[in-house]
């Protein structure tokens, strides 16, 4: 099943932490290929390892053992500043805890990757604004993060994920903080992106969140449980949320 | 990042937390201040010895007589007349190394007008002795060969005695004074000198021809020299040897057997005046020795709250990680700010400094020297302590962990 050909190619890895003397092994053996274009949702109980496999694919972190490969290259053996630049073009990130830049406004926080891509200021700012745009903040480009609602700052943490065009969407949990009604739109926001082609992987909890996803991969004790392919639930935020006033 | 992107984030992070960044930078300010201010003190100190000495006279050496001999007590030089008017013939003819050679017999005498008078000092000399001392007139003529061969009873007077006796910007050329009840005719006015580097007065004097000095104030002609002789030499680099050759052509012309003690002196005034510029120069560095250790202090202030401001900024350089700035990225915004802060500083510190400079020199009176050079060192230092104390503190930012510094609480 992890054909060699995949967009997102795992073999044997494994992750060890070494405190002090105590090893506490984190994921076993994960053998996993990821095509172009899925939306995976990683699923398990807490401790399972889903945060550190997540690190591992958004090459923030490296594993100790097996071999990772992304878009065709090995990534588990480049440097810290080669990484980096993988991170820059390759990835986006949806933190659970948003981590925007506090007083600092949302374009300049979605602009912020492309200082590391070397893009000019101006250009910087019309492609934040672009891709605030298109997760519907037109009208709050110079809020501050302090001045916007948790749903408002995780669109402007996914703007900032979009911002340097990658081509797959890592998310931990972005729905973590937020109540049911902001996580529809999220979801919707994120299925959106799947649809026009990026590839999305996503860690919940919540099976009905994971519903949205076209593959569920559930781990235990840092390894994987099952995997499943299904059929996406289409997450419709008008939808949602007319059925809850409905119901209220 | 392009440099001109990274000061721009650097200065963006700084102007976030102003007054931070203010008390942080004010270390550097009142340490280059204090610099600057510190050794524009000990400059201007160097440049008024340096000016007092030139205004002495270049290349002056000063002959006097041998001591008195009383009861095993010895007196001062010049106490016993042992030089003789053959004695500065010799040392004007003989010695190719000295320029010029006159005789300055000294006392205090008081000079009287028709209604003032001021005790000062006369002197009794040869038109050389200004020469010597780079003396010009403020007004008249010097006294020539002919007054000098016929005793004539003409005056120089210094600015102070002029001020004293007749108040200022008044010519007095061509009046009378009285000095030891003789009539003088005043012939000139010596430009203004300033004071000698032992801060006494060089205006506050009278000058007579040295023939005429003999006759009517020390009475009676002599065959010695009761004064001392004033020599300047050709150049500064003959001065040491007009020196040697005066001393040994005067131990010649007195007999003295190899031995025993000369019985004149000579003094270097050139020599003098480089040990009292080596003391200005030894308060300067001290001065700015000082200052430094203030600078040093400074920088470990920025250390310190740069240090603070990583610890801070954890989670902000996680993400930065995380959005793809490379370790070098994180090393030079942080390096940049820690720069920003201490050039900032220094420039501050510079104003600052030249200030203080020129209020003190306005308030007290020193002399104060502000020079390019040391702003320029003083700037490019402070820059250099930004980068040496910044240098820790970023490279312990570039090597956080992206994961670690994102979970960071
Ligand atoms: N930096 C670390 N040092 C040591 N052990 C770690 C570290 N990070 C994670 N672990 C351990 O690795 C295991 C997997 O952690 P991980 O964060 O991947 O779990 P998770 O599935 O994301 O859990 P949750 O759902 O609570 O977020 C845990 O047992 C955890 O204690
Ligand atoms: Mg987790």
């Amino acid at each position: 099943m992890t054909g060699n050909d995949s967009f997102i190619v795992l073999r044997q890895v494994g992750k060890i932490y070494r405190m002090g003397d105590v090893e506490v092994t984190a994921l076993r053996d994960i053998s996993l290929g990821i095509q172009e274009g899925e939306f995976v949702a990683v699923m398990g109980a807490s401790g399972s390892g889903k945060s550190t496999l997540m690190n591992i694919l958004g090459c923030l972190d490296r594993p100790t053992a097996g071999r990772y490969l992304l878009a065709g290259r090995d990534v588990s053996q480049m440097s810290r500043g080669e990484l980096a630049a993988i991170r820059n073009r390759m990835l986006g990130f949806v933190f659970q805890s948003f981590n925007l830049l506090a007083r600092t406004s949302a374009v300049d926080n979605v602009g912020l990757p492309l200082q590391y891509a070397g893009v000019s200021y101006r250009e910087r700012h019309q492609r934040a604004e672009e891709a605030l745009r298109q997760v519907g903040l037109a009208d709050r480009l110079h809020h501050h993060p302090s001045q916007m609602s948790g749903g408002q700052q995780q669109r402007v943490a996914i703007a900032r994920a979009l911002v340097t065009k990658p081509r797959l969407i890592l998310a931990d949990e972005p729905t973590g903080n937020l109540d049911s009604r902001t996580s529809t739109e999220i979801l919707a926001l994120l299925q959106e992106l799947w649809r026009s082609g990026l590839t999305v992987v996503m860690v919940t909890h919540e099976l009905d969140i994971a519903e949205y996803a076209s593959r569920v991969v559930m781990m235990k004790d840092g390894c994987i449980l099952s995997d499943t392919r299904r059929q996406a639930r289409v997450a419709d935020a008008a939808v949602e949320s007319a059925t809850a006033e409905a119901v209220l | 990042m392009t440099p001109l992107e990274t000061l721009r984030v650097a200065v963006y992070a700084l102007l976030r937390n102003k007054l931070r960044s203010f008390l942080t930078t004010l270390g550097m300010i009142i340490g280059v201040a204090a610099v600057i201010a510190m050794v524009a003190i000990g400059e201007g100190a160097k440049a008024q010895v340096e000016q007092s000495f030139a205004s002495m006279g270049a290349n002056l050496l000063v002959v006097q007589s041998g001591t008195t001999m009383a009861g095993g007590s010895r007196g001062g030089f010049g106490t016993l007349p042992t030089l003789t008017w053959e004695d500065l013939k010799a040392i004007q003819t003989e010695i190719p190394s000295v320029r010029y050679a006159a005789p300055v017999l000294r006392s205090n005498a008081q000079v009287l007008t028709e209604d003032q008078n001021w005790t000062t000092s006369v002197s009794g000399t040869t038109p050389e002795y200004f020469e010597i001392r780079s003396w010009s007139m403020a007004s008249g003529t010097f006294f020539g060969q002919s007054e000098i061969d016929g005793g004539a009873k003409v005056v120089l007077l210094g600015q102070t005695v002029v001020d004293k006796l007749y108040g200022p910007y008044v010519d007095p050329v061509g009046q009378m004074v009285r000095i030891m009840n003789v009539p003088f005719q005043i012939v000139g006015v010596l430009a203004k000198k300033g004071q000698s580097p032992m801060g006494q007065d060089y205006d506050d004097a009278v000058f007579v021809p040295c023939t005429t000095f003999q006759a009517k104030i020390q009475g009676g002609l002599q065959k010695y020299l009761s004064g001392s002789i004033f020599v300047g030499a050709a150049s500064s680099e003959t001065t040491a040897r007009a020196q040697a050759q005066i001393a040994e052509l005067l131990r010649d012309r007195h007999h003295i057997q190899p031995g025993i003690d000369d019985d004149f002196s000579i003094r270097n005034l050139t020599e003098m005046a480089s040990a009292q510029q080596e003391g200005t120069e030894t308060m300067t560095t001290l001065l700015a020795s000082i200052a430094a250790v203030s600078l040093l202090v400074g920088g470990i202030g920025i250390m310190n709250i740069m240090l603070v401001s990583v610890t801070e900024r954890t989670r902000e350089i996680g993400l930065r990680m995380a959005v793809g700035a490379k370790p070098r990225d994180i090393l030079a915004q942080f390096l940049v700010e820690a720069l920003a802060l201490s050039f900032a500083g220094g420039l501050i510190g510079v104003g600052l400094g030249v200030m203080s400079a020129y209020r003190l020199a306005l308030q007290f009176g020193w002399p104060t020297l502000v020079r390019p050079e040391i702003i320029v060192i003083a700037v490019g230092f402070s820059a250099l302590v930004g980068v040496g104390f910044g240098l820790y503190p970023a490279l312990k930012a570039s090597r956080l962990d992206p994961i670690n510094a994102l979970r960071f609480e």
